[in-house]
């Protein structure tokens, strides 16, 4: 028996040791191997593409994201990313209420478009009461009203080689050495013609403010935030995102997240 | 089904000269494999799931997160005070000063407002992205280890012979909590009471609902099973039980490190990498008899 048993005091001795040894450890042992572009990280960004191929089989082409009652919209939408965007372009536009503002369909299409705010707002509308969800862990609803992404895609005519949606943005979110980053990103077909993917220019019953992406954002309600653009200018219909940005399809993915941002 | 079990190292057994009947196979290798998976994964999403929560240090009870109203129950954050920047935590209203460790940490001289510090987060300096890749691919890690110990504990017996509880077990739990505060430890090939209540608490509660409240998380999951966040009142709820299993995972472990230490860390060691444990010689009379045998 006493060959197995410890003393007390042995036991606390040994215990706080341990411990204080695990807390001593520290973590910046794993900071190495964990930049973008590493093969390491590639491996371990592989479970994005699983997550994204097993959501997409579990949730199909239109499975709806919970929508809210207006009982639940009890704060204005938190803006979040850049909040007023300050590129003379984009001032000059707000200057003049976005009457010169257009929204292209070009890239990948029978028949490209550009849109005025008017040609937008008489198409018919979709008006939903949906949480926002950031990456950063916040949740936040409200209403949202805009055009369906689908029937402005049907309009263009996609050509069968396109896979992915690119959405260009007025706004510059990064000042780089080589010049100036404007905000863009990506979905896959499926999301993009998703019933409640919608190209936003109402917000809680008024039109959408300048922080929250005026004079038009997109929706993508099964998706996390930064999946969602403000300040749009321009759809770009294309068959892979290689060749833009950092290649990996969108502003934040250049900077590490995740292409897929269903969780 | 616990002769399955000790059938699996006969080889190993016919090698052992000397028969030690105290010496026993009390792990199988499915137990043992995915035990270490676990320790692995767990590691990782903890320190990913650290970092991933000082992008929002902040908790929320309900459907979203109250900006203009208050829904917040934790919060860790730092703030100017006359004597410099300090850490704060505010727990259901309370608030406890906590700089050098939550809200206000590092090097002397090169502190930096974080909610928790750099040594307890993978990265150790802030990257949302990278904890997110790193967190994901775990969660894949455990859940698959989860379902594969599942299936092949209820195949060998595992969980039917070591882990369910029985009736004897509720008699046996007033004496178990006195033996393990005076760290009177019994080596025998079954758990006691205690053991089968954190084991099956650990395995069958927490790490099921850690997966659920991360998935009700996800906005995509959200469309296949949107009466998810409705039963656990709300995705920012949902959030804040996923860091409430993480503190009770944490204390799990913390509690099973001290018991093997208390319990003999070598024996307990070596029955969780080769299955053998050595259980306490029987009482003295029979002892006797097989001496004389």
């Amino acid at each position: 028996m006493a060959k197995f048993q410890i003393s007390r005091r042995k036991f606390l001795t040994s215990a706080s040791l341990g411990l204080s040894g695990l807390a001593l450890s520290g973590c910046d042992a794993f900071d190495s191997g964990l930049g973008v572009g590493s093969g390491l990280r590639s491996f371990l960004e592989s479970a994005n593409g699983l997550t994204y191929r097993a959501q997409r089989l579990l949730a199909g082409r239109d499975a709806l994201a919970p929508e809210f009652s207006e009982a639940d919209i009890r704060q204005p939408q938190r803006p979040n990313g850049i909040t007023a965007p300050d590129d003379d372009t984009y001032k000059g536009l707000l200057a003049n209420n976005f009457a010169a503002w257009r929204l292209e369909v070009t890239g990948l299409v029978e028949k490209p478009l550009s849109l005025t705010r008017e040609q937008l707002q008489n198409m018919p509308s979709r008006t939903q009461i949906t949480r926002h969800d950031c990456v950063e862990g916040w949740s936040c609803i409200a209403k949202w009203t805009g055009t369906p992404l689908s029937l402005v895609l049907d309009q263009a005519i996609v050509k069968p080689q396109a896979r992915y949606v690119m959405f260009h943005c007025l706004d510059t979110i990064e000042q780089s050495l080589s010049g100036d980053i404007k905000y863009y990103g990506s979905i896959d077909l499926i999301d993009a013609r998703h019933p409640q993917t919608i190209l936003a220019y109402g917000l809680n019953g008024k039109p959408l403010p300048v922080e929250n992406g005026a004079p038009l954002r997109v929706r993508v309600e099964r998706q996390l935030g930064y999946k969602m653009p403000k300040y749009l200018y321009k759809i770009e219909l294309v068959d892979g995102f290689a060749n833009v940005g950092g290649g990996r399809g969108g502003y934040w993915e250049d900077n590490g997240y995740d292409w897929y941002g269903g969780i | 089904m616990e002769t399955v079990a000790r059938s699996e190292p006969s080889a190993e057994v016919e090698a052992s000269a000397p028969k030690d009947p105290t010496l026993i196979y009390r792990q199988s290798r499915s137990t043992r494999l995915t035990h270490w998976l676990w320790a692995f994964s767990l590691f990782f999403m903890l320190l990913s799931g650290l970092q991933i929560f000082n992008a929002r240090p902040q908790l929320y009870i309900g459907k979203e997160s109250g900006f203009q109203y208050n829904n917040t129950i934790l919060e860790i954050g730092a703030e100017n005070t006359d004597s410099g920047p300090r850490g704060f935590t505010k727990i259901f209203g309370h608030r406890f000063d906590t700089t050098g460790v939550l809200g206000w940490s590092g090097p002397p001289g090169q502190e930096t407002p974080r909610a928790f510090p750099s040594w307890a987060t993978i990265p150790s300096y802030y990257d949302l992205g990278t904890a997110r890749v790193v967190h994901f691919f775990f969660a894949w890690v455990l859940s698959a280890t989860l379902l594969i110990w599942l299936i092949a504990s209820l195949i060998n017996g595992h969980i039917r012979r070591d882990l369910a509880p029985r009736l004897d077990d509720l008699r046996k739990l007033p004496r178990d909590i006195v033996d393990h505060a005076k760290l009177k430890f019994h080596h025998a090939r079954e758990y006691n009471t205690l053991q089968k209540m954190a084991y099956g608490g650990v395995l069958f509660v927490l790490l099921p609902l850690m997966i659920i409240t991360g998935l009700a998380m996800s906005p995509s999951m959200n469309s296949v099973l949107p009466w998810l966040n409705e039963i656990l009142g709300g995705r920012q709820t949902a959030r804040t039980i996923h860091f409430t299993v993480m503190v009770l995972l944490v204390l799990f472990f913390v509690v099973h490190m001290l018991m093997i230490v208390a319990a003999g860390p070598i024996n307990e060691l070596r029955s969780i990498i080769t299955g053998w444990y050595r259980t306490d010689p029987p009482a003295k009379h029979d002892q006797a008899t097989e001496r004389s045998a």
